[in-house]
């Protein structure tokens, strides 16, 4: 009973990834509609598994390391099932769900870190840190979507095309799908850093002082801003956008990463 | 209950024998009212199209006799001399019958590989003998089987789902960049046959708005006529090619007609919005660097000859699965059939077993004067009770077991077993 949402997870999102590449294989809607349905249920379960993780340590799922990545995951399936629903598009789902299923089996199979819980949480916190999470989720979604629009137009350009060029979404569709993902992004990253301020001015009595975060945080809404702007533009939309897209992510990855664990006072996982 | 087949088609047949010898929709009614009147068949179908003339049917007596006769009466009603249709006419029967409607549905007996349009054509034809009352069980058994066919090898192969032609792959092209076309325009430059298949292919895919360019105005109204669009005066660059999406190009020039020069000022008159262009020209009508342009993605003959051939490629190493779909099928129908016949045979041997236990009672009675009516009758119930659990246990077993089915579908050989001549018929 203790790993069963764990299981129910795996199966399901694994399921689901089985489903999708069936999908792009042979094109059939049903095979299509079982990966969406297999992903909903990773989905639920997916939620459980959190919420039990979270019941073992005391504590938000975003405290550790671990629980964090978990729920980058599990927004990033969300965000996902969200897009594809939007645009009607299932054939990139093949590509998003390895790294849905990467982050969860890393959270979820790594030991867990036995941490007490931090001091003044509340919604605002909560809610700070899951809208950063969603943020970097529709990121690195929209980088995503960017990686196959420039594999897919170097396949038309080079006039080689292989049997995946006819089953993968037209080159304007992963044009929209990435704008609307970085459109997620920025309003989720856009609320959540105010929702920050206003944490740190109820802990600390004043909204702000310096954290390396802030200024990578600022660098990413601007350039997500900017590629917002530029890929709608005459010079940049295209190809060039999409190189933007996933120069910003890598920005993000970096914000994630090097200045998460090592620059960063107050933000550890996220 | 055999079922036979006549017909020609595109490998059997010239064009000038099957135009002679396609059926309209009339003709087809008129010719199943025919057959039907004159005994020639039971049942009756006609499917007619530009590639095949073919007529399958339920004859009353065996289906190797009535061939010569439908090969007869198609030979009249066209009014074309029997040895020129002889040479070209095919007969099947049967299990082959069957096969050859089944491999027709799922476009493996066409001469593009894979086409859907044939699907629809017989789904069209079985409607309408339906409709006026030529199809009977068999026939309605078999198209119905026919139809799952088609759908099963169109959903679970990839024979139907590759462009097969210039014009289609071109197309299709232009999807994989921008998706439906329902919102899309393209212009057409020249109005020569191969310009009037695109133009049909994008009309097919629900292009938006089309314009058209040609030297001969007059001739591209012609072609407006036909198909539909505007027509755009020739030299009209900066007009036609900020506003089409796809550009499509057959002007016979020695000279490329889409100079990199225009293209990059309509690119940028376009804000460098996608532009597809399918050089069709031979000499060619695009510059060659012009493909170096940003979001310009240019084809030409050579490109999409080669997709085409892929293609091909790809639809043939889909064949043994839809073989395999239709030999799966052709087993169903061949067991239903034969479950049928079965049946009916059951049947004929429950009259004739009763029939001969009359003549046994009335020969044996007379010496069994002793017996009371009551007795009598009570000997004939039992007899008939002995001969209902004999026969029982076979027709239920033939009613519920498709092996058993298979394994007897030699009705014909039963029959001579066990009835006589007289009971056959």
């Amino acid at each position: 009973m203790k790993y069963s949402f764990l299981i129910l997870t795996i199966l399901a999102y694994a399921g689901s990834f089985s489903f999708y590449l069936g999908f792009l294989n042979t094109g059939k809607e049903m095979v299509g509609r079982l990966a969406t349905l297999f992903l909903g249920i990773g989905l639920v379960a997916h939620y459980f598994a959190l919420l039990e993780r979270s019941r073992g340590l005391h504590t938000v799922p975003y405290h550790d390391l671990y629980g964090s990545m978990s729920l980058f995951g599990w927004l990033l399936a969300l965000t996902y099932l969200g897009l594809e629903l939007f645009h009607r598009q299932r054939s990139v789902g093949a590509f998003v769900l390895p790294f849905i299923i990467v982050f969860f089996l890393a959270a979820h199979l790594a030991p867990a870190d036995r941490l007490s819980p931090a001091p003044a949480r509340g919604v605002a916190f909560a809610f700070h840190v899951t809208l950063s999470i969603l943020a970097y989720a529709a990121f690195a979604l929209s980088a995503v979507f960017s990686l196959i629009f420039l594999g897919e137009e170097r396949l038309l350009r080079s006039r080689k095309l292989s049997n995946i060029v006819w089953r993968l979404p037209p080159l304007e569709l992963l044009e929209r799908m990435s704008r609307s993902s970085v459109f997620v992004g920025l309003i989720s990253i856009a609320i959540g850093t105010v929702l920050g301020f206003v944490w740190v001015d109820r802990l600390h009595g004043q909204i702000w002082y310096y954290d390396p975060k802030y200024v990578i945080t600022l660098l990413v809404l601007l350039l997500y801003v900017l590629y917002f702007q530029l890929a709608r533009s005459a010079a940049w939309r295209g190809a060039r956008a999409s190189k933007l897209c996933i120069f910003n992510f890598f920005v993000v990855v970096m914000s994630f990463t090097v200045v998460n664990l090592y620059l960063s006072q107050n933000h550890r996982y996220f | 209950m055999e079922i036979v087949l006549v017909g020609l088609n595109h490998r059997t047949a010239p064009v000038e024998v099957r135009e002679r010898v396609s059926f309209t929709a009339e003709q087809s009614r008129k010719a199943a009212d025919e057959l039907r009147s004159r005994g020639i068949l039971q049942e009756t179908l006609v499917l007619s199209t530009c590639n095949r003339s073919e007529i399958y049917g339920v004859p009353p007596e065996t289906s190797h006799e009535c061939a010569p006769g439908l090969s007869s009466f198609l030979s009249e009603f066209h009014s074309v001399r029997p040895d020129v249709l002889g040479v070209s006419l095919y007969h099947h029967y049967d299990r082959e019958a069957v096969r050859h409607l089944f491999r027709v549905a799922g476009g493996l007996d066409s001469m593009l590989l894979g086409e859907a349009e044939i699907l629809g054509q017989v789904r069209e034809a079985y409607r309408y003998a339906h409709e006026y009352g030529a199809t009977g069980p068999v026939l309605n058994r078999l198209f119905q089987g026919a139809l799952e066919v088609g759908k099963r090898v169109r959903s679970e192969t990839e024979l139907g789902t590759r462009p097969m032609s210039v014009a289609s792959a071109g197309v299709k092209l232009a999807e994989r960049i921008f998706g439906k076309m329902h919102e899309r325009s393209a212009l057409v430059l020249g109005a020569g046959t191969i310009s009037e298949q695109v133009v049909n292919q994008l009309r097919d895919r629900g292009i938006a708005r089309l314009f058209i360019m040609n030297r001969s105005r007059e001739r591209a109204e012609e072609l407006s006529l036909r198909v539909g669009g505007t027509v755009l005066g020739w030299g009209d660059w900066e007009t036609a090619l900020t506003t089409a999406d796809v550009v499509v190009a057959s002007v016979a020039s020695e000279e490329p007609v889409l100079r990199r020069e225009f293209l990059e000022a309509a690119m940028s008159a376009r804000g460098n919005r996608a532009l597809f262009l399918m050089d069709l020209g031979m000499p060619r009508n695009v510059e060659a660097s012009a493909a170096e342009l940003y979001n310009a993605y240019v084809y030409n003959l050579d490109d999409l000859t080669e997709i085409v051939e892929q293609n091909r490629h790809a639809r043939e190493s889909e064949v043994p699965k839809a073989e395999t779909i239709v030999d799966e099928h052709v087993g169903k129908f061949l067991s239903w059939q034969a479950s049928v016949e079965l049946v009916g045979l059951v049947d004929a041997l429950r009259a004739r077993l009763r029939e001969e236990r009359a003549a046994f009672i009335r020969a044996r009675m007379d010496s069994m004067n002793h017996l009371s009516a009551a007795e009598r009758e009570r000997m004939e119930s039992m007899m008939d009770e002995l001969l209902e659990k004999l026969l029982l246990a076979p027709a239920e077993r033939l009613r519920g077991e498709k092996e058993l089915r298979r394994k007897i579908q030699n009705v014909e050989a039963l029959r001579d077993l066990f009835l006589s001549n007289r009971e056959k018929t």
